[in-house]
């Protein structure tokens, strides 16, 4: 057991797959000797060699074309989108291309792809490089869309996204890389893909959320906590499939429920949560579903970034106007 | 399948070998000063007079100092994301130099120096690099340029677009022009850009900085071809390769090529010989992970500035007393537009909301009631 960052952890999860199976393969635009803008890659090529941790031409179609090549020659490829921005150069290989290639063929062929990249807003990177795209991102057939938010699950979810024979987008939050720790497992360990999370149990209203708003969802449970209001608070973690099972067994116990997501409200996400709990829990609510989110606008320019941002004051608004709701 | 040893490779219909040997033969840069400040290209140098000489110094002296400011201030926090120009004077001014006010531009976040040139007030340049919409406001200047781009490759081929619609509107004497990096030459854009342009025929100027590395990515990993500039032959549009540590040069082509193409002959590809001697932007970027100190040495050497400087020098025209005068008021200027810059308004959401359409769809509606409530606050 090591106390690691997010982001050491993502990088100990690589290294694990990389030394456990020689078929994966890391690349991108400066992966390599510089190891990720983030580090995330940091000391991989010099361990495993250019032939498994590669930079790439600044090409994002082409990193992404290129691992569809390569896992039809049997790789495992886990390439690097930079930001989440330039996912837009993509997706014609991602949605068009990837994700319908088991349906096309009749389900006899997987490609083992898990593509990474960092995403989330709150840290005033320039326009076009923490915009919220998982809604876009969620709703191809055939991608899974992985979000841990906290060191562990980073390095259980990643591998289990990696050794995993479908194509799994794996979304790293930007302001999560550095800001938490906690005690990670050494060695190849897995978190199941496709379940959500309990992180916080509670009896008076379920907060569902992913990524860094779940951080913000266990302030306000905490907060609550004091006057003696007990939140439930789970995380999504899994954006595609939505683990909907877990979504009704709490909904069922707290009869209240309160989605919140950092993307604009017409983003995708929070409205299929809402939509699942409808079609299978609505009997058992006492309350409108509330949804926390960010206004439909393009994402902010750096400089507003807080005040569009939701955040626990949010939260806590929202979830105190379900609980008062009769 | 037989065995055949390299020779035997060489068939006598197709001689691939032979065909990539040809293709590897490497172009000399253009140059009208050499590294060392001597004059390579006299018929050209002597078209400039003294003025317009030191004028192309003065600017490249511009461009150091607002670099070297913008540099002091994003380490204050007082700038947001800032991509250093220093080494890029000469490939970027002398190419700025070659177009007109009214000629339409699409820079990339490095070419924040040609932006203002062309008119885009510093304190707006500064707003843009803090994350404030103001700095994209460019009504009131009627400026011809796009905000600087952020996604490598876009601009090319919008400005393909932009040129375009040049030809179609029959407008006189305009071209587009743009710019990208190395790494930008690996885009799918870029060759859609510059392959659209050749087969529309349009007024572009398209040119290639290659200041040796896309982040940390070496030139040599982005493709395998000779120059940048040769990419322009499958697109059936003229290139040329330029020593862009020299302004006179990169001024010339630029020139050369604005004619060419505003001629109505088509578009022409320019790729400049230059090098960034910092970091590739200031959010975190080490040089010293992926360059060593012995290859930026020479560049460092062969510094744009120093070139022109020597002979400017020689000739009596300049002296470091004009050029530190010069360089007192260029940061007394830059000071002044930080200090506007410091008095934009603050951005509000419900305004951000306003903009998403020409008029607000219902659903965006109730979300500016919601906002203004939050502002009034
Ligand atoms: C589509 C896209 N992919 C990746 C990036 C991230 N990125 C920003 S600059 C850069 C390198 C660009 O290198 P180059 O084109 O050589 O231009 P330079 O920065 O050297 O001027 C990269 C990879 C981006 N902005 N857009």
């Amino acid at each position: 057991m090591a106390t690691m960052t997010f982001i050491q952890a993502i990088t100990d999860a690589l290294n694990t797959q990389l030394k456990n199976d020689d078929k994966t393969l890391i690349f991108g635009e400066d992966v390599g000797k510089n190891g990720g803008v983030f580090r995330a890659t940091d000391g991989l090529q010099a361990e495993y060699g250019k032939d498994r941790v590669f930079d790439t031409p600044l090409a994002e179609s082409g990193i992404l074309g290129l691992s569809m090549g390569l896992a039809l020659q049997g790789f495992r490829p886990i390439p690097e989108i930079q930001f989440i921005g330039f996912i837009f150069e993509a997706m014609d290989s991602i949605a068009g291309q990837m994700a319908r290639t088991r349906y096309r063929m009749n389900g006899k062929v997987g490609l083992p792809i898990t593509i990474r990249s960092p995403f989330g807003g709150g840290t005033h990177t320039p326009e076009m490089h923490a915009d919220s795209l998982e809604g876009m991102i969620a709703s191809v057939p055939g991608l899974r869309v992985v979000t841990p938010s906290n060191p562990y699950d980073a390095k259980g979810l990643l591998i289990s996204a990696i050794k995993n024979n479908d194509p799994v987008f794996f979304l790293e939050n930007l302001k999560l890389y550095r800001s938490l720790k906690a005690d990670v497992p050494e060695g190849e360990y897995t978190v199941p893909l496709d379940k959500a999370n309990v992180v916080r149990e509670g009896s008076d209203v379920t907060v569902i959320a992913y990524s860094a708003e779940v951080n913000e969802s266990l302030k306000v449970a905490e907060k609550l906590a004091k006057e003696g209001i007990s939140v439930e608070v789970v995380d999504l973690r899994s954006l595609a499939p939505i683990d909907s099972a877990t979504l009704v067994q709490s909904v069922s116990k707290t009869h209240r429920a309160v989605v919140v997501q950092e993307a604009q409200r017409m983003a995708g996400v929070a409205a299929k949560v809402v939509s699942e709990i409808s079609e299978k829990a609505i009997l058992s609510l006492d309350a409108p579903i509330g949804r926390v989110s960010a206004p439909d606008t393009v994402y902010p320019f750096g400089l507003a970034e807080d005040d569009w941002l939701p955040a626990a004051a949010d939260i806590e608004a929202k979830v105190r106007e379900t609980l008062e709701f009769n | 399948m037989q065995n055949t040893d390299a020779s035997e490779n060489r068939s006598s219909f197709v001689d691939f070998a032979a065909i990539k040997d040809e293709m590897m033969s490497n172009q000399t840069p253009l140059q009208v000063l050499d590294g060392h400040g001597k004059i390579v290209n006299q018929a050209v140098f002597d078209q400039y007079s003294d003025t317009e000489l030191v004028d192309m110094l003065k600017l490249m002296v511009w461009e150091r100092t607002l670099h070297q400011r913008s540099n002091a201030l994003t380490r204050q926090g007082r700038l947001g994301f800032y991509a250093p120009t220093e080494g890029q004077e000469a490939s970027e001014m002398g190419a700025q130099l070659a177009f007109k006010a009214t000629d339409f531009l699409l820079p990339a976040y490095r070419d924040i120096p040609q932006l203002i040139q062309h008119g885009l007030p510093t304190w707006k340049a500064f707003l843009w690099s803090r994350g404030h919409v103001l700095g994209n406001d460019y009504e009131e200047e009627h400026l011809a340029a796009m905000p600087p781009q952020i996604i490598i490759g876009a601009q090319y081929i919008q400005a393909a677009g932009v040129a375009l619609g040049i030809k179609k509107n029959k407008t006189e004497d305009m071209v587009a022009y743009t710019f990208t990096g190395d790494g930008g030459t690996s885009q799918g854009d870029f060759y859609e850009g510059i392959n659209f342009a050749g087969a529309y025929q349009v007024p572009a100027v398209f040119i290639i900085q290659n200041n040796g590395y896309a982040i940390s990515t070496p030139r040599h990993v982005q493709t395998a071809a000779v120059t940048l500039a040769q990419k322009g032959m499958a697109a059936g549009i003229p290139f040329v390769q330029v020593d862009g540590m020299d302004i006179l040069a990169v001024r010339e082509a630029a020139k050369a090529a604005r004619e060419y193409a505003a001629a109505g002959n088509g578009p022409v590809l320019i790729e400049t010989l230059t090098f960034r001697f910092g970091p590739h932007t200031n959010a975190g970027d080490d040089p010293k992970r992926y360059r060593t100190p012995e290859e930026e040495q020479p560049w460092f050497d062969n510094d744009p500035l120093i070139r022109l400087r020597k002979v400017l020098t020689e000739k009596g025209v300049w002296s470091e007393e004009i050029e530190n005068a010069y360089i007192d008021d260029v940061k007394a200027e830059i000071k002044a537009a930080v200090a506007q810059a410091d008095a934009a308004p603050k951005q509000k959401i419900s305004d951000f909301l306003k903009n998403v359409f020409e008029e607000p769809t219902p659903d965006i509606v109730e979300q500016i009631a919601i906002f203004e409530a939050k502002e009034a606050k």
